[in-house]
């Protein structure tokens, strides 16, 4: 019984909260919120590859594009379900983008993660490049322009209370952040997990103890590219619009600006990083207003990620999480 | 007398034009302490690596229990009950004490990926059944208040014994210390042997080591293979190496007088 109350408690809580941005709050800071949860999932799923299992991948936009791209032709080629299903019908799609999303990172794992460093960098960069390139020139797949009028999630009727567009999207995307963070969560504390620290730390004595790191590799990069591709079904939900152009290695470059940022192996530290990545540009936006025109925005945000980088090489939270800072400091310093 | 636990036959190890390993040939039997000593350079850490899995000899085999490993990954060797440590410590140092030995039990975890998204009993259970055991070993080794530190953190002495620690867990049948004693002083050494005595028969272990301190291999070892530039010279127990002039030569050098 508890199993069914506090997911629907939880609900209730965010349909309450979501009317009320919804009614304060317009369409821009919306998607803002939105993507606060987009961008956590991409984090949190590169984290777990570059952060956890030390692989530094480049490649990450690749497979949000093809989650995205996914659910894009699914949503748009067959008809989506009226009302209360639609919901399920969604989420049932956005699993799918995962899975081929985590199919592609096993065949781009399998060759690529023999390699290390900035091989490895390189490797995962091309493909992240190569599946952008091929869906440009797809037409199935609209070509450059893309695939438009991707269904938003819906409006639910329920006999007179609508809840609107945006608390469903806000349930989706919570959804899935709150599966992606207690995945990866226990994985850790789980054996399995402590095998992806093991290869990060030392990949020969991790052989020696009998650990098949390639195995280990292969498994963190197709976890992470299964959200990586949910990361994607959920933007496309979002945007309501997919094109090459959304996926270019800017987009993997950000997403490791928040392992980086936050702490490589902090789930915590990334969650933050995510919120500074996604809300700084936005409220810089308005710096416009007082610099008579001129535009600062990237500067200002350049420079403050350099500071921060400056000031806190390991990261925001190093590879501590926000629960144990505070008492790992007080053993260290004994 | 039964099949030996570790046969090396007639193994070569070449690096490009060097030989850094060549013909060489050595039994361990079920049960024994052995040696592996020579001057510096003689290639003792290579047959380690070969032993291993590191390295894939050149030529000849590496036979555990009678079955070939030479040529199978490190981490199947490690599944056949062949482990090691190492010379340079390869902690996982970024984690703590317990965890760097409850990784190495990886290979015998029964539970799955789901079973630990759902915590399950099957979970729990085996986790805290691996769990004690961890504190077990770590017990004997007397790292019990140590668990929660990072392993980068201990003293040298003790990141040397964790190595052997982490090994023990992945419950070997013959277990190879790559210069447990480097850095100890004389009574850290002289308890780190009697340590190894203990868990030899505790865990019923075959041991091969490299050591440099020649008194504690010749204390406890009973069998001692000498290597001079990756040729065996000499094997036997340790009376036999004290007296034999090959060995004496390998380490101090052939005298002047009767070079000509």
């Amino acid at each position: 019984m508890r199993a069914i109350k506090t997911p629907l408690i939880a609900a209730l809580g965010i349909l309450i909260v979501a009317s009320a941005i919804g009614l304060l709050t317009n369409s821009y800071i919306q998607l803002i919120i939105l993507f606060l949860f987009v961008n956590s999932i991409m984090g949190m799923s590169l984290n777990l590859v570059n952060g956890y299992t030390g692989q530094f991948s480049l490649g990450h936009a690749g497979f949000v594009a093809v989650g995205a791209y996914v659910t894009a032709a699914i949503t748009t080629k067959f008809p989506v379900p009226a009302g209360l299903i639609a919901l399920p019908y969604f989420i049932a799609v956005s699993l799918g983008a995962g899975v081929i999303a985590g199919a592609f990172g096993y065949f781009v794992g399998l060759p690529s993660l023999r390699l290390k460093g900035d091989y490895l960098a390189i490797v995962t960069l091309g493909f992240g490049e190569i599946i952008r390139v091929s869906l440009n020139n797809m037409s199935y797949f609209g070509g450059a322009l893309g695939i438009s009028s991707i269904p938003s999630m819906p409006e639910i009727d329920l006999g007179g209370y609508v809840i609107s567009t945006f608390a469903t999207s806000l349930i989706f995307a919570i959804f899935w952040s709150i599966i992606c963070f207690f995945v990866i969560w226990r994985l850790l504390k789980s054996s399995h997990g402590r095998c992806f620290l093991s290869v990060r730390e030392d990949e020969i004595a991790a052989e020696a103890m009998g650990i098949n790191t390639t195995k280990a590799k292969i498994q963190a990069f197709v976890v992470s590219s299964f959200f990586a591709g949910i990361a994607g079904a959920l933007y496309a939900h979002f945007t309501n619009y997919v094109s090459p152009a959304s996926f270019t290695f800017l987009m993997s470059i950000d997403a490791v600006i928040m392992v980086v940022l936050g702490g490589m192996g902090s789930m915590t530290g990334v969650l933050t990083s995510a919120f500074i990545i996604t809300v700084l540009p936005e409220i810089l936006r308005s710096l416009k207003d007082y610099t008579g025109g001129v535009d600062l925005r990237m500067i200002i945000y350049s420079l403050a990620l350099i500071l921060i980088m400056i000031l806190r090489p390991q990261g925001l939270f190093g590879d501590k999480e926000i629960t144990t800072i505070r008492r790992k400091n007080v053993s260290s310093s004994t | 007398m039964s099949a030996p636990l570790l046969d090396v036959r007639n193994v070569t190890m070449q690096f490009g034009g060097l030989k850094a390993v060549e013909g060489l040939s050595f039994q361990v039997q079920k049960g024994q302490l052995a040696g592996l000593i020579g001057p510096n350079g003689a290639g003792k850490t290579t047959v380690f690596n070969m032993l291993t899995g590191v390295y894939t000899p050149t030529l000849g085999e590496v036979a555990f229990e009678s079955k070939k490993v030479s040529g199978l990954k490190p981490y199947e060797i490690s599944s056949h009950g062949l482990t090691r440590t190492f010379q340079n410590i390869r902690l996982f140092k970024d984690l703590t004490v317990l965890e760097n030995v409850l990784i190495a039990n990886h290979q015998h975890v029964k539970y799955s990926w789901m079973d630990a998204l759902l915590l399950n009993d099957s979970f729990q259970k085996e986790e805290k059944q691996i769990t004690d055991k961890a504190k077990e070993i770590l017990h004997i080794f007397g790292l019990s208040n140590k668990i929660d530190e990072r392993s980068a953190n201990l003293p040298y002495g003790e990141q040397r014994k964790l190595e052997i620690v982490r090994a023990l867990m992945t419950e070997p049948k013959m277990i190879l210390l790559d210069e447990p004693a480097a850095g100890m002083n004389h009574s850290e050494t002289h308890s780190l042997m009697e340590l190894i005595a203990k868990i030899r028969k505790e865990f019923n272990l075959t041991v091969l080591l490299i050591e440099h301190d020649m008194k504690l291999v010749m204390g406890i070892c009973e069998q001692i293979f000498v290597l001079d530039h990756g040729v065996k010279i000499e094997e036997g127990a340790p009376e036999k190496i004290k007296s034999s002039k090959k060995v004496i030569e390998a380490y101090l050098g052939v005298d002047a007088d009767e070079s000509h």
